[in-house]
């Protein structure tokens, strides 16, 4: 399936020794999404964890270049690289913007909207932790409802909804935008490698990471808190292409109890705050799936 | 070949003639006309480069910087708020070594909204590691961009060319444009030193702990101490292919004037119609003009004063609490050394009009008086409409 498969190993371009949390959801990411990219990859980031993870002067933890940036510029510093990069004649080096979901939802969701806007040709990769990780765990505006974080603590858990940054990005009518998980590898590489293939305009994927410092649970279960996720539609696997047809890549049946259970994060929540996020899963479940039959991709 | 410019337009040529590759900028007035003319080069192809649009000044900075350190020569404008919107990324272009160029326009700082000229928006970006050099007509503005590129790629540090608005800005004057042949000798094709290259992997800007941090803010302060020495030969390579020089700063008969008026921008024009005047009438009279204010040239001034009593410094511009912000550098330039004594007057702030008449004031009153006041004196106040 890897192009670098048939040589017996998998090519790595994340090195052993990043100062990641143990168990870091977004170190996992980043090793998936450049196995699948390649080495001809820039990878732009903001301030995030993976600023930090990175690593510090004179080292890397990466085999690519990173250009660092401002907390919410990632997509206006990736515009920019890349028109440096097509104005030298590197047309083929794939610019990735990398900022979490701080610096995707809230901060860099202006640079973010125009490079969309203006069709930049990127990959803008958004990995999702659900809260403001690196400062120490405060909300943002990719938490889910009912979550506890440093700034939504005690019994102001947080009261608002995620906000649906992938409907934000297809209402951009970008070529094509998708979710990834971490525990879903083979889909996740599959979709960095089509979304390096399109060239069209902004490629958006909104990369689920599980945090096992901020969300609460033990460092070995990150892949498995991040299937729980798919597989109980709390975070479903999709494609949306052109901002309009759609694509499901998991069908999830457990109950969200069983994902969000295992979380400190949530711990606080009875029975009947469980059911209504069960009933706000199974609503949107039932909208994405009403868009994917209406509107399929390949057709 | 002499043409009839806009100041606005002479920056836009500049930019044009030193191939710049990426442009990126956000509209603003009175910054419009700068990048108005580049978009337009950018699209009829007299420029190989391009233009992005962003929506914010911010992200002008932001992805300028990205485009440097992709490796291409780049340029953004700005002003007043749009400036301020920046600051974030200021400090960031400078720390990151990138040889960019901006044209900042003065415009002051609402509430309330105010168009017009004030050195305080540029000014208040002293501290971000940019070299800036400050224009008096559409000819500086055009030779002083082609020379922000030379410096800039010298020392790896960005240079803000700052133009008075309107005054400079949207004025028409002759100005002398240059060949593209000319602008190639004295401007290279850009090299950077580094750059993002997938077939050297490294990371820009990365987390800079105690132990380097220091280490490598003392490299920026280096590298403007450099660019007071490298200006000048950069000016000099600069004249001997087009005959013009303009100084680190500019004394106009200061030789052996007693009572010298110092200022940046377009109001010493207006300062040299009264000094003509004055020395017509056997009175011992200069102008010292500031081209550059960072670095700053404290040598440089103190070699021009000669042997003033009296120095009588005009700001157009004020750091509330503390006054007028160049006659705070340049007494701390004095400071310890003989010269004269510093007479600080904020004025024309907000685009009032300064004119022979109330700089002759100023002259007048720094003439009578025998010590300077503590405080800036503020010129022209209307005071009638003052309250507490």
């Amino acid at each position: 399936m890897r192009m670098t498969e048939r040589a017996g190993e998998i090519r790595e371009y994340l090195s052993p020794g990043h100062v990641g949390c143990p168990g870091c959801g977004a170190t996992i990411a980043m090793k998936l999404a450049l196995r699948a990219l390649g080495e001809r990859t820039v990878v732009v980031t903001p301030a995030s964890c993976w600023a930090i993870m990175v690593g510090a002067y004179p080292q890397s933890s990466l085999k690519v270049p990173v250009l660092q940036t401002g907390f919410a510029t990632t997509g206006a510093a990736a515009s920019g690289l890349r028109a440096a990069l097509d104005l030298r004649g590197e047309r083929e080096t794939t610019v990735m913007g990398w900022a979490g979901d701080g610096g995707t939802f809230d901060i860099g969701f202006q640079a973010l909207s125009a490079a969309a806007e203006r069709g930049e040709d990127f990959i803008y990769v958004c990995y999702d932790n659900e809260a403001y990780m690196n400062t120490g765990v405060q909300r943002s505006s990719s938490t889910p409802w009912g979550a506890r974080t440093m700034t939504t603590p005690g019994d102001k858990w947080k009261r608002q909804q995620k906000k649906n940054i992938m409907e934000v990005m297809a209402a951009h009518r970008v070529p094509y935008a998708a979710t990834a998980s971490i525990a879903y590898p083979e889909d996740l590489e599959r979709k960095f490698r089509k979304a390096a293939s399109i060239r069209s305009g902004l490629r958006f994927i909104h990369l689920f990471s599980s945090c096992p410092t901020g969300w609460g649970f033990a460092p070995d279960k990150s892949v498995k808190v991040a299937r729980l996720a798919v597989r109980s539609r709390f975070f479903p696997l999709y494609e949306v292409e052109d901002g309009t047809r759609y694509a499901i890549n998991e069908s999830g049946e457990l109950p969200v109890a069983d994902y969000i259970g295992g979380q400190n994060r949530f711990k606080h929540l009875g029975s009947e705050e469980i059911a209504l996020i069960q009933a706000r899963v199974d609503e949107e479940w039932e909208r994405l799936k009403a868009k994917a039959a209406a509107s399929p991709i390949g057709q | 070949m002499m043409r009839v410019l806009e100041g606005s337009q002479a920056v836009a040529e500049a930019a044009r003639l030193a191939r710049v590759k990426v442009v990126s900028a956000y509209p603003i007035t009175p910054q419009t006309h700068i990048v108005e003319e580049l978009a337009k080069f950018c699209s009829d192809g007299s420029l190989d480069g391009r233009f992005i649009c962003v929506e914010s000044e911010h992200s002008a900075m932001a992805s300028v910087i990205g485009a440097a350190s992709g490796g291409v020569r780049t340029f953004t404008a700005s002003s007043s708020h749009g400036l301020a919107l920046m600051h974030e990324m200021l400090h960031w272009a400078s720390a990151a070594r990138l040889p960019i160029v901006m044209a900042e326009v003065n415009r002051a700082l609402g509430p309330g909204w105010n168009l017009w000229m004030d050195q305080t928006d540029s000014l208040a970006q002293r501290d971000t590691g940019w070299i800036q050099l400050y224009c008096e007509d559409g000819q500086e503005a055009l030779d002083s961009t082609l020379q922000a590129y030379r410096l800039a790629e010298l020392v790896n540090l960005p240079v803000m060319v700052v133009l008075d608005a309107f005054f400079l800005s949207h004025t028409y004057e002759p100005v002398d444009e240059p060949s593209q042949e000319e602008v190639d000798r004295f401007l290279p094709p850009f090299e950077p030193k580094f750059r993002l290259d997938v077939a050297d992997p490294y990371v820009l800007g990365e987390v800079a702990p105690p132990y380097i941090y220091m280490e490598m803010r003392r490299s920026i302060q280096s590298a403007m101490e450099s660019a007071l020495c490298l200006l000048p030969e950069v000016e000099e390579e600069f004249a001997g292919i087009f005959g013009r020089r303009h100084g680190l700063v500019d004394a106009y008969r200061c030789e052996d004037a007693e009572i010298v008026l110092a200022m940046a921008g377009t109001a010493a024009s207006t300062a040299r119609i009264l000094v003509d005047e004055l020395r017509a009438a056997g009175r011992r009279v200069g102008l010292l003009r500031i081209r550059l204010f960072r670095p700053f040239p404290a040598q440089a001034i103190r070699a021009a004063l000669g042997p003033a009593r009296k120095l009588a410094v005009l700001d157009r511009n004020c750091s509330f609490g503390a006054g007028g912000i160049f006659a705070q550098e340049i007494r701390a330039a004095l400071c310890g050394h003989a010269g004269p004594a510093v007479y600080s007057y904020v004025a024309g702030l907000g685009g009032r009009d300064i004119t022979v008449e109330s700089l002759r004031g100023v002259y007048e009153a720094t003439r009578d008086r025998p010590e300077p006041p503590t405080e800036s004196v503020w010129v022209g106040l209307r005071e009638e409409i003052l309250c507490e």
